[in-house]
């Protein structure tokens, strides 16, 4: 430190009043206190960006708020009675949600099985498996805005290669992928599938290698096929990860919009034409777009809720153990 | 004997023929879901370097003119934008100041979690994981009332500096948790010989811990400026002056507001903003798929 910044009237009125302050710490700042100055940081950072939200959604959704954020008026039930009777988008939000978790909740928790096998049991030569797991990885860390521009290009009816895959293989080849409905909603599922895919992918490779070779061995060697292989041993072994990533998935499929909001650009009319609108971008696009604040959070009181279920759940039936440690098999 | 010894021989190539049958299969299953995806990534790189738009992932004729943005006002449509530099700089303070945020805040509870016995230290622990498994994007509302009581909505570079903040509260708790892992992997030994030389507490954690556990730190560091580099829901939702865009937000604008004709200005940008990000994917892919592992990602 320089020697007028150590020597300066504030660093020294400053010092000396940090020593007077530990003179009164009972045990001195290395005892109990010493923890708290140390985890301060990441609680205050962690209240006013997690419990403070939580917190303020609910009062919120029970207020009507529009236009400016911080004027809320209390106004009781109303929200809820509207989301009820009244708001004629509710029913289709709640089907296009359904058909989005569990189409895509089969894409990340099943079919990332099947790559996961297939990468780490058939495949014995780690760096053509390592390969085709960071290529399955490319949509995940590729950011999203990007990762709309590639889809935009893809789908794209004079320039793009999906038209000329699918003609040459006389399936339909609509003009429009993004606005024609069961186009649009096939295309949401296969966009989200591609980003998800990876994460179930990763935990079921590692809990697959984990497994001892000597029992395919053996299973082998008692002359089962591959498939019984993979019927009998991995996956009664991968119950748990198998689990744990179907619950994990689901809610992370039914808060997540991102990559719906990025692709379908322009404003709220377009997703919701499209019939791509879940219901975490519906209260999105009420608070954001037609400003109506209260009426967003009452929406997301609901994804809030099913939130907390889903940890209390992990909680329960996993227990923090298995939680942290996923991929671990008990052999 | 001789029909037994043909019978083999079938019996061999029928084996030979299923080994090579089930290869294809997996193969198959694989590698064709991945056309798509690889095919958009080869567009990228072959448009951008195209003359006129590709037909396929065929290449009209070879330029660098799509890169002219660098030095050139950028005209899409109507909207003009005198410089691309200041949008990267946006970018840049929104992923350095998540890490700066981040980082420092992890590092000392990461310690405090792995080192130190205190009330609430497990009970802290589990509330991590369970902030891990919440889904932050949906306080997204709540979040904007946050920053505009906090003063951060609507000030320019404040905001951007805002939504670093938000950036980071939300990747805080893995990233304790990652680096308390790699706290717990230092010896207690060393920490005593600090402490038996006259070390306070924080000077150890500062001067024996942290250059330990300095690659640690740096992956995650990493990961958070990749996280901060690659945001875009919140700058988007956030951020509404156009001066103070990040590049992410500004390709949705282009994207959103016009029929875009120019297809090798858009992939030269895009392929630009995905520079670090191909760097980054290049030199850690090991790390990358073990920090996955871990959740460094969310689902």
């Amino acid at each position: 430190m320089k020697r007028y910044v150590r020597e300066s009237p504030i660093f020294l009125g400053l010092t000396g009043f940090l020593k007077r302050v530990k003179r009164y710490i009972p045990g001195g700042v290395s005892g109990k206190v010493l923890p708290f100055f140390f985890m301060s940081p990441f609680f205050i950072l962690i209240s006013v960006m997690w419990f403070a939200p939580v917190g303020i959604t609910t009062y919120m959704a029970f207020t009507k708020t529009q236009w400016t954020i911080t004027n809320m008026q209390f106004i009781g039930l109303d929200n809820f009675v509207r989301i009820f009777t009244r708001d004629i988008r509710v029913v289709d939000t709640i089907y296009i949600t359904v058909l989005y978790v569990s189409s895509v909740l089969a894409i990340n928790a099943f079919f990332s099985l099947v790559l996961a096998i297939f990468t780490t049991y058939f495949i014995k030569k780690e760096p053509i498996s390592m390969a085709i797991r960071l290529a399955w990885l490319i949509p995940r860390i590729t950011p999203a805005v990007i990762y709309a521009l590639l889809w935009r290009w893809f789908i794209d009816p004079n320039i793009g290669l999906l038209n000329t895959l699918l003609g040459s293989l006389g399936l339909p080849t609509p003009r429009d992928w993004l606005l024609t409905p069961p186009y649009s909603q096939i295309l949401m599922i296969a966009v989200n599938g591609y980003v998800g895919a990876s994460f179930g992918m990763i935990i079921y490779s590692a809990a697959i290698t984990s497994i001892p070779r000597d029992i395919f061995h053996a299973a082998i060697a008692d002359g089962a096929t591959d498939l019984q292989v993979c019927r009998h041993i991995i996956l009664p072994l991968l119950k748990w990860p198998i689990f744990f990533v179907t619950s994990w998935q689901c809610l992370s499929l039914i808060s997540s919009y991102e990559h719906i909001l990025a692709l379908w650009a322009g404003g709220a009319g377009v997703a919701r034409a499209a019939e791509v609108e879940v219901w975490a971008l519906y209260a999105y696009s009420k608070a954001f777009y037609a400003s109506e604040y209260g009426y967003g959070a009452a929406l997301s009181i609901f994804l809030v809720a099913i939130g907390l279920i889903f940890i209390f759940i992990f909680f329960r039936v996993f227990g923090f153990e298995r939680m942290m440690q996923p991929s671990k098999v008990e052999v | 004997m001789a029909s037994k010894k043909s019978g083999y021989r079938a019996a061999i190539r029928k084996a030979k023929l299923m080994n090579l049958l089930k290869y294809v299969i997996v193969y198959s299953v694989l590698l064709i879901p991945l056309v798509p995806i690889l095919s958009m990534i080869a567009w990228l790189i072959v448009q951008s370097f195209s003359e006129g738009p590709t037909s396929g992932l065929i290449p009209r004729g070879f330029t660098f003119e799509n890169f002219r943005f660098l030095w050139h006002p950028i005209r899409f449509g109507l909207s003009e934008y005198p410089n691309i530099w200041p949008i990267v700089g946006n970018s840049l303070i929104l992923a350095v100041g998540t890490v700066a945020f981040e980082i420092p805040v992890a590092a000392l509870a990461g310690y405090a979690l792995s080192r130190m016995k205190f009330p609430g230290r497990v009970a802290t622990m589990k509330l991590i994981v369970a902030l891990h498994a919440f889904p932050g994007v949906i306080l997204l509302i709540a979040l904007f009332y946050i920053l505009n009581r906090l003063g951060l909505y609507g000030k320019g570079i404040l905001t951007l500096i805002g939504v670093a903040l938000v950036k980071a509260g939300l990747g805080v708790p893995m990233d304790t948790w990652i680096l308390k892992g790699f706290f717990d992997g230092i010896p207690w030994e060393l920490e005593w010989a600090a402490m038996v030389d006259g070390c306070s507490r924080f000077q150890t954690w500062r001067k024996i811990l942290l250059p330990i556990i300095t690659p640690g730190i740096s992956a995650v560091a990493i990961f958070s400026f990749m996280g901060g580099w690659g945001e875009f829901l919140l700058a988007y939702t956030y951020i509404k002056r156009r001066e103070f865009y990040p590049i992410s937000v500004f390709l949705y604008s282009v994207i959103g507001e016009f029929v875009f004709v120019d297809w090798g200005l858009l992939a030269a940008v895009a392929l630009f903003y995905m520079i670090p990000i191909l760097v980054f994917y290049a030199l850690t892919q090991k790390t990358l798929l073990k920090l996955q592992l871990v959740g460094a990602v969310k689902g």
